[in-house]
C-alpha cells in the first residue's frame, strides 16, 4: 500500500507528516521523492548502504556515420538538437545535442536513417538507500544545475515494495514533479495551514489528485494560527480532516533540531496512528465507490 | 532596469511576504509571480486583470481508434507509458515527443497542441504585475515562468522601470533555473532549521553556477539562536551576505488572512526590518 504526502504551498509539514506517520508503523518503506530539496533524512538519520548514480539515456551521434540529413533535429520535439549541414561555405557539418533540454525519447536513435545515434547514459542525480531501524529509507538528490527531477522520482520509486506500507514525501507545487511522485498512490495526504495561501495551493492540489483519481485526505498543521476558510472549504467539498496540528513552540524547535515530534510528545503517537487508520477507512469507501459506478 | 528574484529552496519561508512588502517600498517597478505551480502573491496585490494570454506549450497524442489497427507499435515505443493496451493516450503521462506518430504505419495518430496554462497582464495599486496560472496537472512550468519573465521585462523597459521583482518558486529545479537566469540580485529567503539551512546551501549552489549574486534574510531567526548562528557561519564561509534578520511574528500570519501586504499592515518592528532588508538591498 502507498501513501504519499503532498501540499500544493510549501513549507506546510510534508516532511513533518511523512516522518512521524511513518514512525509509528511497521513494515515500512520510506521513499524521500522531493529530490530538488530532499530533508527527510535530517529527521529520519538513515544508515545509507547503498549508493547510485541515476542516468537518463540521452543520444550521442556517431558523427563518421552522419550525413546531416537533420531528421534527429525536426523530429525533436524538444529543440535538444542543433544540425549544421554543410554546404560551399561550411565544409565540414556537425550536429550539436543539448542534454539538458532532452527528455530521452529515444526518437532520434530509432529514427536515424544512417543509424548513427545510440544512447548514453547522462548523470542527473544520486539515489541512496540504507535504513533506520527496521524502516526500508530510499531518497534521491538531483544534481545541482539540472532542470529535469520527474525522471529521477521515477528511478527512485522503482524501489518500491508493494509487501510494506509505502510512504512517499513528495515536493512541493502542482505540476510534473508532483505528479510523478503521488502518481500510483492509493491515498494521499494533503498537509495545509489555515491560511489564504494554504487554501489557494489546497484548491489547486485537490484539483490535482481528483484529476489523478487518487483518495486523500487532509492535515491542517498550525491550525490554530489563522481562520476557519481551510474547514469551511473541506465541509464543503466532503474532504476528509485527518488531524489538526496546533501551533506549539516546542513543535517548531524540534523541527528546527531535526528531531520527529513523536520522538519527544508521546502522546502524537496515537494521533498518527489514528491518521494511518483513518487512511484505510477512506480508502475502502473510495473502493466501494468506484465499485459501483 | 535591475531585476531581482526571491528565492529558498525550502517552501514556506517567507518568499511571498516579503515580495509582497517590496511592492509596497518600490517606487518603480513591476512585479512578477514566477510560482506558476503554487501562486499567491496575487492574494496580497488584488490585481485586476488586464491581459489574459493562452499559454500554448508542447503536444499530446490523441489515436483514432477508426483507422488504428491495433499492431501495438506505439505501446512498444513510448518511454512514458502513456499509452494504455486499448490504444487510448494518457494525456497525464504524454510527454509530446511525437515518436509514437511516426512509427505509426497507417497514420492513425495525430500531435494536438496543449493550451497549459495562462498568463496575465494585471493592474495593481502598487504597479503592474505579471503573473500566471499553469493548468491543472500540466507541465512545463520552466517555460510558462519564461513568458512570464519575458512580459515583465518588456514592460519595464517600454516603462522605463527601475526594477522587475520576481516572486520565485521553492526547490532547485526547472522553474526556479528559469526565474534566476539573468537576473541582477538572488535573495534567498531562509529559516534557523535544519531543512532550511539544508535547502539553502543547495539553493544557493544553483544560483552560484549561473554566476548570480546572492543575498541572504533569515526569517524567524530567533526560533532557533544556535541555528542562526551557524546559519551565518555558513554563509560567512560561502561569501554571501547577510542582509537581514527578521523576528518571528504572528501578525505576519495575520496580514496573510487579511490579505495585506506586510508592511502595509503594522508597523512594528518587523517591518523596520523589512523596510532595511529593501533599502540595503535596492
Amino acid at each position: 500500500m502507498i501513501i504519499s504526502v503532498a501540499s500544493g504551498k510549501g513549507g506546510t509539514g510534508k516532511t513533518t507528516v511523512a516522518v512521524n506517520l511513518a514512525l509509528v508503523l511497521n513494515n515500512v518503506q520510506f521513499l524521500d521523492c522531493d529530490v530538488e530539496e530532499p530533508n527527510a533524512h535530517l529527521f529520519l538519520k538513515p544508515d545509507i548502504k547503498d549508493k547510485k548514480i541515476a542516468t537518463i539515456q540521452v543520444p550521442e551521434v556517431d558523427e563518421s556515420k552522419c550525413n546531416y540529413c537533420s531528421k534527429c533535429r525536426e523530429i525533436c520535439a524538444y529543440n535538444a538538437i542543433a544540425v549544421l549541414v554543410p554546404d560551399e561555405d561550411i565544409k565540414k557539418g556537425s550536429i550539436l545535442i543539448f542534454p539538458h533540454l532532452c527528455h530521452g525519447c529515444g526518437g532520434c536513435t530509432l529514427l536515424c536513417p544512417q543509424n548513427a545515434i545510440k544512447e548514453v547514459g547522462k548523470e542527473i542525480g544520486m539515489i541512496e538507500a540504507g535504513n533506520c531501524g527496521n524502516m526500508e529509507f530510499i531518497h534521491g538528490r538531483l544534481n545541482i544545475g539540472e532542470i529535469m527531477s520527474p525522471p529521477l522520482i521515477k528511478q527512485v520509486k522503482e524501489y518500491i515494495n508493494p509487501l510494506k506500507t509505502v510512504i512517499i514525501d513528495a515536493p512541493p507545487g502542482t505540476s510534473c514533479p508532483v505528479i510523478a511522485s503521488v502518481k500510483g498512490s492509493d491515498f494521499c495526504i494533503l498537509v495545509t495551514e489555515p491560511t489564504p495561501f494554504g487554501l489557494n495551493d489546497l484548491i489547486l492540489a485537490v484539483e490535482v489528485l481528483r484529476k489523478l483519481n487518487i483518495p486523500f485526505g487532509v492535515v491542517i498543521n498550525r491550525s490554530d494560527i489563522g481562520d476557519d476558510k481551510v474547514d469551511v472549504y473541506c465541509r464543503e467539498e466532503n474532504i476528509p480532516i485527518l488531524m489538526r496540528i496546533p501551533f506549539d513552540r516546542e513543535i517548531a524547535s524540534l523541527y528546527s533540531r531535526g528531531i520527529p515530534i513523536v520522538q519527544e510528545k508521546k502522546e502524537y503517537v496515537k494521533k498518527f496512528e489514528q491518521i494511518f487508520d483513518l487512511t484505510g477507512s477512506q480508502r475502502q469507501k473510495s473502493f466501494y465507490m468506484k465499485i459501483n459506478l | 532596469m535591475k531585476q531581482m528574484v526571491v528565492i529558498s529552496g525550502k517552501g514556506g519561508t517567507g518568499k511571498t511576504v516579503l515580495t509582497a512588502s517590496f511592492a509596497v517600498l518600490a517606487k518603480n517597478k513591476v512585479m512578477a509571480d514566477c510560482d506558476v505551480d503554487a501562486a499567491d502573491l496575487h492574494l496580497l496585490l488584488h490585481p485586476t486583470v488586464k491581459e489574459r494570454h493562452e499559454f500554448r506549450s508542447g503536444k499530446t497524442a490523441r489515436i483514432d481508434k477508426d483507422l488504428c489497427q491495433g499492431c501495438g507499435e506505439c505501446i512498444n515505443i513510448c518511454r512514458f507509458d502513456a499509452i494504455s493496451q486499448d490504444f487510448t493516450v494518457d494525456p497525464i503521462s504524454c510527454e509530446g515527443c511525437a515518436i509514437c506518430s511516426y512509427v505509426c504505419s497507417v497514420g492513425a495518430i495525430k500531435m494536438e497542441e496543449n493550451v497549459s496554462g495562462e498568463w496575465f497582464v494585471s493592474e495593481t495599486k502598487y504597479g503592474p504585475f505579471v503573473h500566471a496560472k499553469l493548468g491543472i496537472a500540466e507541465e512545463n512550468s520552466g517555460k510558462l515562468v519564461t513568458a512570464v519573465r519575458q512580459a515583465a521585462k518588456e514592460i519595464a523597459e517600454k516603462e522605463n522601470v527601475e526594477y522587475v521583482i520576481i516572486d520565485g518558486p521553492p526547490g532547485i529545479g526547472c522553474p526556479v533555473i528559469a526565474s534566476l537566469s539573468g537576473v541582477d540580485l538572488a535573495l534567498i529567503v531562509t529559516e534557523p532549521t535544519l531543512s532550511g539551512i539544508h535547502d539553502m546551501e543547495r539553493v544557493a549552489s544553483v544560483a552560484k553556477h549561473f554566476g548570480i549574486l546572492i543575498k541572504v534574510v533569515i526569517n524567524k531567526y530567533d526560533i532557533n539562536l544556535e541555528n542562526t548562528l551557524n546559519l551565518k557561519r555558513i554563509c560567512e564561509q560561502q561569501e554571501l551576505e547577510i542582509v537581514g534578520q527578521i523576528p518571528y511574528s504572528r501578525k505576519i500570519v495575520e496580514s496573510i488572512v487579511n490579505n495585506i501586504p506586510f508592511v502595509e499592515h503594522c508597523n512594528d518592528q518587523t517591518a523596520e526590518e523589512i523596510i532595511q532588508i529593501w533599502d540595503t538591498i535596492k
